[in-house]
C-alpha cells in the first residue's frame, strides 16, 4: 500500500493550510476488543473548515470520529491509543474532563435525534446542565439565536412548545445541529448528518453547515462524494483502518495521489 | 444467463399447478391458525366470565344486609354519656313488644334468636355517633341474625307455597290445635313424609347390613380360632352385635310399617320435611298429619279460628330441620316480622367498616382493606425506588464482568423462588433476628418488597434497555454526564415501562398469602389497624380465613371479599394508569 508517513501527511496539510490546526491526531490506533479498527492515523484538523472523511463502509472514518470527542468512551470493548490534541492539550489527559470536553466538540448523529421533548427544551437542554444562562430571557435569547444559525427559527418560531420529534427529518436533523451550537462548541462533528433525509433536506443541511464554516470547525463523515465535493475544504480517504490519502478536496477530486481514492471516488470501488 | 433457459423441465411459472397448491395450502395454514388462536382467546374470555360470574353471583348477597325495626325505647339513655345506657335491656324490651306472642322463656328466647347478638353494640354505637338518638322513642333498626338474613335472602330453607282451594278450621289460636280441611289438601305431603321415613328406614336397613358383615367375622372367628381367649372375645363381641342388630331391625320395621301403613294419621319430626300453615295472621307447625286432618303448634297466633278456600296457605320446606340451622319456629316469626314491614334491607355497612369477627353478621373487611393498604404502602416505598436503583446501576453504570454476571443469575432467579421461603426469611430474619413486632403491616410489606424486587428490576432493566441508544448519544453529545443522561432522558422514556413492572409486582404482592401466614399475619385481628406496627390481616388471608369457617353466613362474604379484593387491584392499577399518562404527556 502506498501510505503516507506522517511526516508527508503533516507537510502536505501545512502546505496547503494558512489556518491554524484546531484538533489533531497523532499515531491513533483503535481496538475494539482484539479487533484492531484504525491503525495509527495522523490527522490535522484546521480551524474554521470543513474535513470530510470519506472512505468505504467500515473503514473507520465513524471510529475516528468519534475519537475526536471520547464517544468511544461509552463502548467499553473500545480502546484508544496515541494521542488526539484540541488546542493542543491531549483530550485523553487525566485532567480533561469529558463532559467539558463534549461540550466544546459538540455531535451531531446520522439518524435525527431530537429529545422527546419540546423544540425550546431541546436546544435548552445544554446551555442549562452547563450553565451558560442566569435568566429565562438569557436562554430564550440562546435558544432563538441557535436556531436561526441552523436555519429552523422560522419555521418553528410559532411552535417553540411542540414536540421536537413532530418535525419532519431534515428539520429534526436542523434542530440536532441546532442543539449542538446552543453550547457555542468550537468543533462540530457530523456523522453522516444526511444520510436520513431527503435532497431538499440534505441541500438545506449542506448550506447551513456552509455558513457555519465561518465560525466553527466541522468535521463530517459522509457518503456521498458529491457532498464531501460540496462542503468540504479538505477531504480524508480512510481505507480498512487507514488514512490513505488527506488534501484540498480539490485537488481529491480532480487529481488524487492514489490509486484507491481515485477508484472510490470513480465509483469503481467501495 | 443461458442456463436458466436451459432447463425447460423445471416450470418457473407462477400459475404452475405446484405453486398454485402451494399458495392454496399457505392460505389454509393461516387460516388454521386464525381460528386456532380466535378459539384460544374465546374459551380464556369463556373461563373469565364465568369466574367472575360466580364471584359476583355468590359475593353480592354480602353487600346488603336485612335488619329488623325495633320499638326501642332510649329515653333512659343520658345524652352527655351515652357509653353507659343499659341499650341490652332497651333492645330486650323492644324484641317483646315486637313479638308479644313469644310467650315464656322458649318464646323469649326464640325471639332473641331472630335478632344479631350484636344489636346491642351496634345500638350503643349508633347512638355515640348521633348522641340526638338519646331520649329518643322510636323504631330502631337492627341487624337480624346470620341465618335470618340468610333465609331473607333465600338462601336456607326455602319453601314451596301452596294454596289449597278448601277451607280450613283450627280448633284454638294457641298451644296444640287440631286441624280440619276438606279434600285431602295434605295427601301430598303425607306421600312426602313418608318417602322420608322409607329413606330414614333405608339408612337402618344399611346399619343392618354393615352390622351383620361385623357378626360374620365374629362368628368365623369364634369357629376357626384355636385361641381361647380370641374365641371369648369373639362370642362377647357377637352378643352385642345380635342385640345392636336386633334394635336396628326393630327401627327398620316400625319404620316400614309406618310408611305401609294407609288411612293412618302420620306423626312429623325433624328429619322430615316441614309443614308450616299460615292461617288469619298466624302460623301453625303441623306436628301429625293426615289426608285430611292435621294436628300442630301454633307459634304466631291467628286472629280467627277458620279461613276460607284460598285464604290461607301450605308452606312446605324440603329441607330437613336437621339439615339447617334456622328452625321452623324462625322461619315463622321472620315471615309474621316480613309480614308487618319491620325487616329492611339495607346497604352492608358493618361488612365495609368492620375488622374480623367470629359472627357472620358482625364481620367486616374494612380492617382487611386498611391492612392491606398498608402493606402495600410499604412494600411500594421499599422496592420501587430499591428495584428503580438497582436497575439503574446494573444497565448502565456497572462494568460488565463475572460478578454483575453472577447479581443478574441471581436476581432472575430470585423471580422464581417460592413466596413461602420468603415468609420464613422475614420469620427468621425480621422477626427473631431485628425483634420487628408480628402481624404488623411494617414486616409483611418487607417481606413482599423482598418478592417484588426481583420482578421490578428485571422489567425496569428490560424498559432501559428498550430505550434507543440514540438518546443516549444525544444527551453525550451535547455534554451531558453520563448521570445526567440517564437521569434527564433515559428515565423518563423508561418509567412507563419501570410502572408496569411494578404493578405488576404489586399485584403479586397484594394477593400473597402464604409468605405473611410465616409472620403471622394470619392472625385474628378485630380492631382496624391504626398504623404500619398494629396487628392487621391483608385481603388475601381474610379471604382464606373466611373460606375455611364453617357458617354459610361467611360463605357469601369470602366471594364478596373477592370482589372488594379485586376492586382494591383494580384501583391500583387505574392509579398506574394515569401515572403513565402523565408521565407520556411530558415528553
Amino acid at each position: 500500500m502506498n501510505m503516507l508517513t506522517a511526516e508527508q501527511q503533516e507537510e502536505k496539510v501545512a502546505e496547503m493550510s494558512n489556518n491554524p490546526i484546531k484538533m489533531a491526531g497523532k499515531n491513533v490506533s483503535v481496538h475494539y476488543g482484539e479487533k484492531q479498527a484504525l491503525f495509527d492515523v495522523n490527522l490535522d484538523i484546521p480551524e474554521r473548515q470543513v474535513m470530510a472523511l470519506i472512505g468505504p463502509s467500515g473503514c473507520g472514518k465513524s471510529t475516528f470520529l468519534r475519537c475526536l470527542n471520547r464517544m468511544n468512551d461509552t463502548i467499553d470493548i473500545c480502546s484508544v491509543s496515541g494521542e488526539i490534541t484540541l488546542d493542543e492539550k491531549d483530550i485523553y489527559d487525566r485532567d480533561i474532563d469529558v463532559v467539558e470536553l463534549r461540550a466544546r466538540v459538540g455531535m451531531v448523529f446520522q439518524k435525527p435525534n431530537p429529545f422527546p421533548k419540546s423544540i425550546f427544551e431541546n436546544i435548552a437542554y445544554g446551555p442549562r446542565i452547563h450553565g451558560l444562562v442566569r435568566t429565562k430571557a438569557e436562554l430564550e435569547e440562546i435558544v432563538s439565536t441557535s436556531l436561526q444559525k441552523a436555519g429552523l427559527w422560522d419555521e418553528v418560531k410559532d411552535r417553540l412548545d411542540g414536540a421536537g420529534t413532530g418535525l419532519s427529518g431534515g428539520q429534526q436533523q436542523r434542530l440536532c445541529i441546532a442543539r449542538a451550537i446552543a453550547v457555542s462548541p468550537e468543533v462540530i462533528l457530523m456523522d453522516e448528518p444526511c444520510s436520513a433525509l431527503d435532497p431538499i433536506a440534505t441541500a438545506k443541511v449542506e448550506e447551513l453547515i456552509d455558513e457555519l464554516r465561518e465560525n466553527y470547525t466541522i468535521v463530517i463523515v459522509t457518503h456521498s462524494m458529491q457532498q464531501a465535493a460540496r462542503v468540504s475544504q479538505r477531504t480524508a480517504m480512510f481505507h480498512l483502518g487507514n488514512l490513505v490519502e488527506v488534501d484540498e478536496t480539490d485537488t481529491i477530486f480532480t487529481n488524487p495521489s492514489d490509486p484507491k481514492t481515485q477508484d472510490y471516488i470513480t465509483g469503481r470501488y467501495g | 444467463m443461458t442456463d436458466v433457459t436451459q432447463t425447460p423441465d423445471v416450470d418457473v411459472s407462477i400459475r404452475s399447478d405446484r405453486r398454485h397448491a402451494l399458495v392454496n395450502k399457505r392460505y389454509s395454514t393461516e387460516a388454521r391458525f386464525k381460528y386456532a388462536g380466535l378459539a384460544a382467546i374465546l374459551v380464556s374470555i369463556a373461563f373469565l366470565v364465568f369466574l367472575l360470574i360466580t364471584i359476583i353471583w355468590g359475593g353480592l348477597p354480602a353487600f346488603t344486609y336485612n335488619y329488623v325495626k325495633l320499638p326501642v325505647n332510649l329515653t333512659q339513655i343520658d345524652a352527655s354519656n351515652p357509653q353507659a345506657g343499659d341499650y341490652d335491656g332497651a333492645l330486650r324490651n323492644g324484641i317483646t313488644e315486637a313479638m308479644p306472642y313469644l310467650t315464656g322463656r322458649s318464646g323469649r328466647r326464640l325471639a332473641r334468636s331472630v335478632v344479631s347478638g350484636g344489636a346491642g353494640i351496634e345500638l350503643r354505637n349508633a347512638v355515640i355517633e348521633d348522641t340526638s338518638l338519646a331520649g329518643q322513642n322510636a323504631d330502631f333498626g337492627v341487624p337480624v341474625s346470620d341465618f335470618a338474613d340468610l333465609y331473607l335472602k333465600g338462601l336456607t330453607a326455602k319453601a314451596t307455597l301452596t294454596r289449597p282451594d278448601t277451607l280450613i278450621d283450627v280448633s284454638g289460636t294457641e298451644g296444640e290445635v287440631t286441624i280440619e280441611a276438606g279434600s285431602g289438601v295434605f295427601r301430598d305431603f303425607l306421600n312426602e313424609a313418608k318417602v322420608a321415613i322409607g329413606q330414614s328406614a333405608e339408612v337402618f336397613r344399611r346399619r343392618m347390613a354393615a352390622l351383620q358383615r361385623s357378626l360374620d367375622q365374629q362368628l368365623a372367628i369364634k369357629a376357626n380360632s384355636q385361641d381361647t381367649e380370641a374365641v371369648e372375645a369373639a362370642i362377647q363381641q357377637a352378643e352385642v352385635l345380635e342385640q345392636q342388630i336386633a334394635t336396628a331391625k326393630n327401627n327398620f320395621d316400625a319404620l316400614i310399617a309406618r310408611k305401609n301403613a294407609t288411612n293412618t294419621a302420620e306423626a312429623l319430626d325433624s328429619s322430615m320435611p316441614s309443614l308450616l300453615l299460615k292461617i288469619a295472621g298466624g302460623t301453625i307447625k303441623v306436628t301429625e298429619v293426615d289426608s285430611n286432618s292435621a294436628k300442630g303448634d301454633v307459634i304466631v297466633p291467628p286472629t280467627s279460628t277458620s279461613a276460607a278456600a284460598g285464604e290461607w296457605t301450605m308452606h312446605i320446606i324440603e329441607e330437613t330441620e336437621d339439615n339447617r340451622k334456622f328452625s321452623d319456629r324462625e322461619v315463622a316469626v321472620i315471615d309474621k316480622l316480613v309480614e308487618e314491614g319491620r325487616i329492611e334491607s339495607r346497604w352492608n355497612n358493618i361488612f365495609f367498616s368492620k375488622g374480623a369477627s367470629r359472627e357472620p353478621e358482625l364481620a367486616g373487611v374494612w380492617g382487611a382493606v386498611v391492612g392491606s393498604f398498608f402493606t402495600m404502602i410499604i412494600t411500594l416505598i421499599l422496592s420501587f425506588p430499591l428495584g428503580v436503583a438497582a436497575a439503574i446501576y446494573l444497565e448502565e453504570f456497572a462494568p460488565k464482568n463475572r460478578l454483575t454476571a453472577l447479581i443478574e443469575v441471581n436476581i432472575n432467579n430470585l423471580a422464581a423462588v417460592p413466596s413461602i421461603v420468603f415468609g420464613l426469611l422475614g420469620l427468621a430474619v425480621f422477626l427473631n433476628f431485628f425483634g420487628l413486632p408480628r402481624s404488623a403491616p411494617l414486616v409483611g410489606g418487607m417481606v413482599l418488597a423482598l418478592m417484588t424486587l426481583p420482578t421490578i428490576i428485571i422489567a425496569s432493566r428490560a424498559a432501559l434497555k428498550a430505550v434507543p441508544p440514540s438518546i443516549r448519544e444525544a444527551a453525550l453529545g451535547v455534554g451531558a454526564s453520563k448521570l445526567q443522561a440517564v437521569f434527564h432522558h433515559v428515565l423518563p422514556l423508561a418509567m412507563p415501562g419501570m410502572l408496569t413492572g411494578t404493578i405488576i409486582g404489586m399485584a403479586q404482592a397484594l394477593g400473597e398469602t402464604a409468605p405473611l401466614l410465616m409472620i403471622g399475619m394470619v392472625a385474628f385481628v378485630v380492631d382496624i389497624p391504626g398504623g404500619f406496627t398494629d396487628p392487621a390481616t391483608v385481603l388475601p388471608v381474610q379471604i382464606y380465613m373466611w373460606a375455611d369457617f364453617p357458617e354459610p353466613g361467611f360463605q357469601q362474604k369470602t366471594s364478596a371479599a373477592i370482589m372488594v379484593l379485586l376492586a382494591f387491584l383494580v384501583a391500583m392499577n387505574a392509579v398506574a394508569v394515569l401515572l403513565r399518562k402523565r408521565f407520556e404527556r411530558r415528553w
